[in-house]
C-alpha cells in the first residue's frame, strides 16, 4: 500500500494523474478481455512489483521496428518499463554495454534468471548454410536462440519476423527463414504485427504478471484479447461495406468520404488484429483511418499471401 | 602488429555490427566494419507489383522508418511520370521533417549519449548545483534541486535494486568519461525526458500515417491521408511538431554544446574526406533546385568547390564482400549475388562484411547529417550557416572541427533545429493551398508495362537512392544504396576504406578492454545496419535456382 501511494505521487509529480493512470489502467484491462474488477490489480501490477520481471530481449533478423514500437508505450510510459516495471536484462537497441560486456551481460543474466526470465525474440532465424547469413558475436542466431529460448520462463515473439519468419522469409527465403516457435519446435507466444501494436505486448506481460501465466491465444499462437476478431469485424467503416460503398480510387470524393477500402485492397476481412479498436501511438489513428487498406500483416507469410496489395481480395 | 580488439555486437544501434581495430601506442591504427547480417529483400522483389514496393522496402528499417518508403514510391513516381499534386509533396515533406526530428532525438539521448555521460557519476551529484547548472546552460521546462533530487533517487534506488538492466556491464568509471557529476545528472535526467519526447513526437506519424513506426499512408501518386487535411488534425501536427521543435531548441541543442565544450579534443578526431548528399524537401516541382537542404559533394574537404551529384556516377564495389564476383556497377546494372554458404571473416585480404562497398565516381564518401551540413554550410545557407557559425563560436573551435566525430555528432542536431523550423511554414502553407480550394492528394496513373525510375533523398542518416525497372508492368529489378552502405561499408577492390573505417584510425583507446572511445566515433554515425545489407538484383535468375533454392 505504502508503495502503491509513493507510485502515485511519483506519477502525479510527474504531471500524470491518478485518474489518468486508472483511465490507462481500464483501457488495457478492457483490450485483455477481462472484467472491471481486475482494473485496480493491473493497476497494482505497475505500482508495486515486488521484483521487477527480468527480460531478455534477443535481436534476430528484423529492422527493430517492434522494439521501436515498444519504445512508443506511452502509458506506462517506456522510462517507467524500463526502470519500475520490468528488469531488460539484455536489449541490443538500448543497452550501454557492448561487445564482450554486452555478450558477458547476456550469459550472466541468462545463468542468473535460469527458468525465470521472459525471453522477448524479435527477428527470425535463418536455417540454411548453418544459420550462416545471421550471426551476433561470431555466432549464429540460430546457435544463440537455441541456447537461450529453452532456459526461458516463456518465449515471447514480438513481430512478424519472429512469429512466422517475416519479410526475409518472403519467396524466394534465401537464408531459409524461419519463426523462433517452428526453428526450436516450441509453443511461442506471438505478438503479430508488422510491427505489433505496444499495447498488446504491454497487456501479455501484464497479464503474466497478474496471473503469473500467460494470456489464452488461438491456433496460431496471438493472444485471443488482441487477435480474436478481425479488423473487418471491428472497423467503424463497416457500414459502407454493408452498403456497397467503396473507394475505387485512392484521392477520390469516396476516399474523402472514408468509405470502405475493399475494393482497393483491404485484407481486414481476413486479418485478425485489434487495430480499429486499440489504434496506435496512444490511439491517434491506425491505417484505415489514414485512407490506406489494411496489408493483412498480423497473418502468418502475409508478405506472399496478401499480395499484391493493391488489389481487391 | 598491434593489439586487435573486436567489438560484436556493437550496441544501441540499429542492427548487426562489428567493428575490429588493431591498437598500437594507445590509438587506432586499423579498422575493419562488418555487416554480419543478410536477408535479400531486393531479390524479393524481383517480380512484384512495383505499388506494392514501398511496403517491402520500409521494413529494411523500424528506426529509419518511413524513408525508403519514400524513395521507393518516388523511384515509382518517376518511372510513371507523377506530377506530384502540392498537398501530396507537402505532406510528404511533413512527414520527412518528422522523422528527423524523432530520429534525431533518439540518437543523441538514447543512442550516442552513454559514450559521453556517466550515468554512475550522476548518483554523485549534489542536485542544487546540477539545478544551477541547468538553469545556466538550458531552457528545459524541468529543473531546481528538487526535479534533480527526484531523478537521482530515482536512479539510486533502480541501482540498489540490484537488477540494473540496460545500464548493466558498461564502461562506468573510464578515464575517458569528462563530464562533472552534475553534467551527468542534467543529461541523465534529459535521457529519460527524451523518452517520452520521442514516443509523442512518433504521433506525428499517426497522425498524416495512420501510425509509427511504419507509417501507411503512401502510395505511387500521392497520399492516402485524405480525411486527415482537417483542421483538428493539422492542428494537432503543428502543436505536436512545435513541442518537438521547443524540445531540440531548448534541451538538446544546449545539452549538446554542454556535453561538446568538455570532448573538445573530438573535433580533432573521426574526420572523413568526401562527402555526399543528395539533397531534401522540395519547395516546388524544380529539383534539385528547390531543395530546402541542398545537394552536392565535396571532395578533399573542399567546401570552396561545391560539385553537383549525379547519382549516376554512384557504383557498388563488392570484392571485400561476401557476394559473388563482379565489377563495380551502378545500381541499374547490378548482377550481385551472395555467396551460398557460411561465411568467413577474413579482414585481412578476403571478404568481411555482408554490406557492400558503395562509390561515388569511385570515391568512398560519408554521407549523413555532417556531409549535409557541410554542403549547406559551404553555400551559405541562410539557416543553416548561422547555426553552425554560432556553435563553433560558442565552443571557441575553428570550422576544421567539423571535420570530425564531434563535428558530425553536432551537425545532427543543428540541422534538426533548422528542419523544425522550416516544418512549421510546410504546415501554413497547406492550410492556404486547402483554403484555395486544392484539396488533390493524388494523381491517378496507368502503370507502363516498361519504364524506369530513380527515387533520391536524403535522409536522417544520409544519401539514400532507390532504383527501379520495370518490365512487363512488374518489378523487373530493384536496388536501394543507403546510407550505413556508404558508411559503414567495408573496403573496395582498390584498398580504400570505408568512411567508419578511415574516422577511426587515429582514434585514442586508453583501455583496450574497454574500447569506449571507439564506440564514440561508430555511435556518431548512427550505424543502422538492416537497411545496409541486401543484394542486388542478379538478372539471371538461374543462378539463384541453382545454387541457393
Amino acid at each position: 500500500m505504502e508503495k502503491e501511494k509513493e507510485f502515485y505521487a511519483r506519477i502525479e509529480a510527474k504531471g500524470v494523474s491518478r485518474r489518468d493512470f486508472m483511465k490507462f489502467c481500464t483501457f488495457l484491462t478492457a483490450t485483455m478481455g477481462l472484467s472491471a474488477a481486475y482494473v485496480s490489480k493491473v493497476a497494482q501490477v505497475f505500482a508495486a512489483p515486488s521484483q521487477r520481471p527480468p527480460v531478455i530481449w534477443l535481436h534476430f533478423a528484423e529492422c527493430t521496428g517492434c522494439s521501436e514500437a515498444t519504445l512508443r508505450a506511452m502509458f506506462p510510459w517506456i522510462d517507467e518499463l524500463l526502470l519500475e516495471v520490468l528488469s531488460m536484462e539484455y536489449h541490443e537497441t538500448i543497452m550501454a554495454a557492448a561487445g564482450r560486456q554486452a555478450e558477458e551481460q547476456l550469459h550472466a543474466a541468462v545463468e542468473k534468471y535460469k527458468g525465470k526470465f521472459i525471453c522477448v525474440c524479435e527477428g527470425a532465424v535463418a536455417t540454411k548454410y548453418d544459420g550462416g547469413y545471421g550471426k551476433i558475436g561470431g555466432r549464429t542466431f540460430l546457435e544463440i536462440a537455441k541456447e537461450v529460448c529453452p532456459q526461458a520462463a516463456a518465449v515471447v515473439c514480438i513481430g512478424q519476423c519472429s512469429a512466422f519468419g517475416g519479410i526475409q522469409a518472403a519467396a524466394p527465403n534465401l537464408g531459409g527463414w524461419k519463426g523462433v516457435g517452428e526453428v526450436l519446435g516450441i509453443k511461442t507466444i506471438n505478438i503479430a504485427g508488422c510491427p505489433p501494436n505496444p499495447i498488446n505486448f504491454v497487456g501479455t506481460i501484464v497479464n503474466y504478471l497478474l496471473f503469473g501465466k500467460l494470456p489464452a491465444v488461438d491456433d496460431l499462437g496471438r493472444p485471443l484479447f488482441a487477435y480474436g476478431k478481425t479488423v473487418h469485424d471491428q472497423c467503424p467503416r463497416r457500414s459502407h461495406f454493408e452498403n456497397e460503398e467503396f473507394v475505387e480510387e485512392f484521392g477520390s470524393p469516396e476516399a474523402a468520404m472514408g468509405y470502405c477500402l475493399y475494393k482497393v485492397g483491404c485484407r481486414g476481412p481476413e486479418t485478425y488484429n485489434n487495430c480499429p479498436i486499440a489504434k496506435f501511438n496512444d490511439g491517434t489513428s491506425w491505417p484505415v483511418e489514414a485512407g490506406h487498406p489494411c496489408l493483412g500483416c498480423s497473418e502468418p507469410q502475409f508478405w506472399d499471401k496478401m499480395t499484391p496489395f493493391y488489389e481487391p481480395l | 602488429m598491434g593489439k586487435r580488439i573486436t567489438i560484436d555486437p556493437i550496441t544501441r544501434i540499429e542492427g548487426h555490427l562489428r567493428i575490429e581495430v588493431e591498437v598500437e601506442g594507445g590509438k587506432v591504427v586499423n579498422a575493419w566494419s562488418s555487416g554480419t547480417l543478410f536477408r535479400g529483400i531486393e531479390v524479393i522483389l524481383q517480380g512484384r507489383d512495383p505499388r506494392d514496393a514501398h511496403h517491402f522496402v520500409q521494413r529494411s528499417c523500424g528506426v529509419c522508418t518511413y524513408v525508403h518508403a519514400l524513395a521507393s514510391v518516388r523511384a515509382v513516381d518517376d518511372a510513371v511520370g507523377i506530377k506530384m499534386p502540392v498537398n501530396a509533396r507537402l505532406i510528404r515533406n511533413l512527414l520527412h521533417g518528422a522523422q528527423y526530428q524523432h530520429d534525431h532525438i533518439v540518437h543523441f539521448y538514447h543512442l550516442h549519449a552513454l559514450d559521453w555521460v556517466d550515468i554512475v557519476s550522476a548518483l554523485k551529484a549534489d542536485p542544487a548545483k546540477t539545478a544551477a547548472l541547468a538553469d545556466n546552460t538550458s531552457n528545459a521546462p524541468w529543473g531546481g534541486r528538487q526535479y534533480f533530487k527526484n531523478v537521482q533517487v530515482r536512479l539510486q534506488t533502480f541501482v540498489d535494486s540490484g537488477q540494473l538492466g540496460p545500464f548493466a556491464n558498461a564502461y562506468w568509471g573510464h578515464s575517458a568519461y569528462k563530464l562533472p557529476p552534475e553534467a551527468n545528472l542534467m543529461a541523465a535526467a534529459h535521457y529519460i525526458e527524451a523518452l517520452r519526447i520521442q514516443a509523442k513526437a512518433a504521433r506525428l506519424h499517426a497522425i498524416f500515417g495512420g501510425k509509427n513506426p511504419h507509417p501507411q499512408s503512401l502510395v505511387v501518386g500521392g497520399v492516402t491521408s485524405v480525411a486527415d487535411l482537417v483542421p483538428d488534425r493539422i492542428a494537432e501536427f503543428l502543436y505536436i511538431t512545435k513541442e518537438t521543435h521547443d524540445f531540440v531548441k531548448n534541451v538538446y541543442i544546449p545539452d549538446l554544446l554542454a556535453v561538446a565544450s568538455f570532448y573538445k579534443e573530438w573535433g580533432g578526431i573521426g574526420g572523413c574526406t568526401n562527402f555526399l548528399t543528395y539533397g531534401d524537401f522540395p519547395a516546388s516541382e524544380q529539383e534539385p533546385e528547390s531543395f530546402y537542404m541542398p545537394r552536392g559533394v565535396i571532395r578533399k574537404r573542399d567546401l570552396a568547390n561545391i560539385e553537383m551529384a549525379d547519382q549516376q556516377k554512384v557504383t557498388e564495389d563488392v570484392t571485400r564482400a561476401w557476394y559473388l564476383k563482379s565489377a563495380p556497377k551502378h545500381p541499374f546494372e547490378g548482377e550481385t549475388r551472395p555467396i551460398p554458404e557460411n561465411p568467413k571473416f577474413s579482414p585481412e585480404k578476403g571478404k568481411y562484411s555482408w554490406a557492400k562497398a558503395p562509390r561515388y565516381d569511385g570515391l568512398p564518401c560519408e554521407v549523413g547529417p555532417l556531409a549535409r551540413v557541410l554542403v549547406a554550410y559551404g553555400k551559405g545557407h541562410a539557416d543553416i550557416k548561422p547555426l553552425v557559425d554560432g556553435a563553433l563560436k560558442q565552443l571557441d573551435i575553428p570550422a576544421s572541427a567539423l571535420f570530425s566525430t564531434l563535428g558530425r555528432t553536432a551537425a545532427r542536431g543543428l540541422e534538426t533545429v533548422a528542419i523544425g523550423e522550416v516544418m512549421q511554414g510546410w504546415v501554413t502553407e497547406l492550410v492556404e493551398n486547402l483554403k484555395s480550394g486544392d484539396t488533390k492528394t493524388y494523381q491517378p496513373y496507368e502503370m507502363p508495362q516498361t519504364a524506369q525510375g530513380v527515387g533520391l533523398n536524403d535522409v536522417p542518416r544520409g544519401a539514400l537512392g532507390h532504383w527501379i525497372r520495370i518490365e512487363n508492368g512488374k518489378i523487373g529489378n530493384y536496388q536501394y544504396v543507403v546510407p550505413s552502405t556508404w558508411n559503414l561499408g567495408p573496403r573496395d577492390g582498390g584498398g580504400n576504406l570505408s568512411p567508419v573505417e578511415e574516422a577511426l584510425i587515429g582514434t585514442p583507446v586508453a583501455d583496450p578492454q574497454k574500447p569506449l572511445e571507439v564506440l564514440r566515433t561508430v555511435h556518431s554515425f548512427d550505424p543502422c545496419l538492416a537497411c545496409a545489407i541486401h543484394v542486388i538484383d542478379p538478372h539471371s535468375n538461374e543462378v539463384y535456382k541453382i545454387r541457393v533454392v
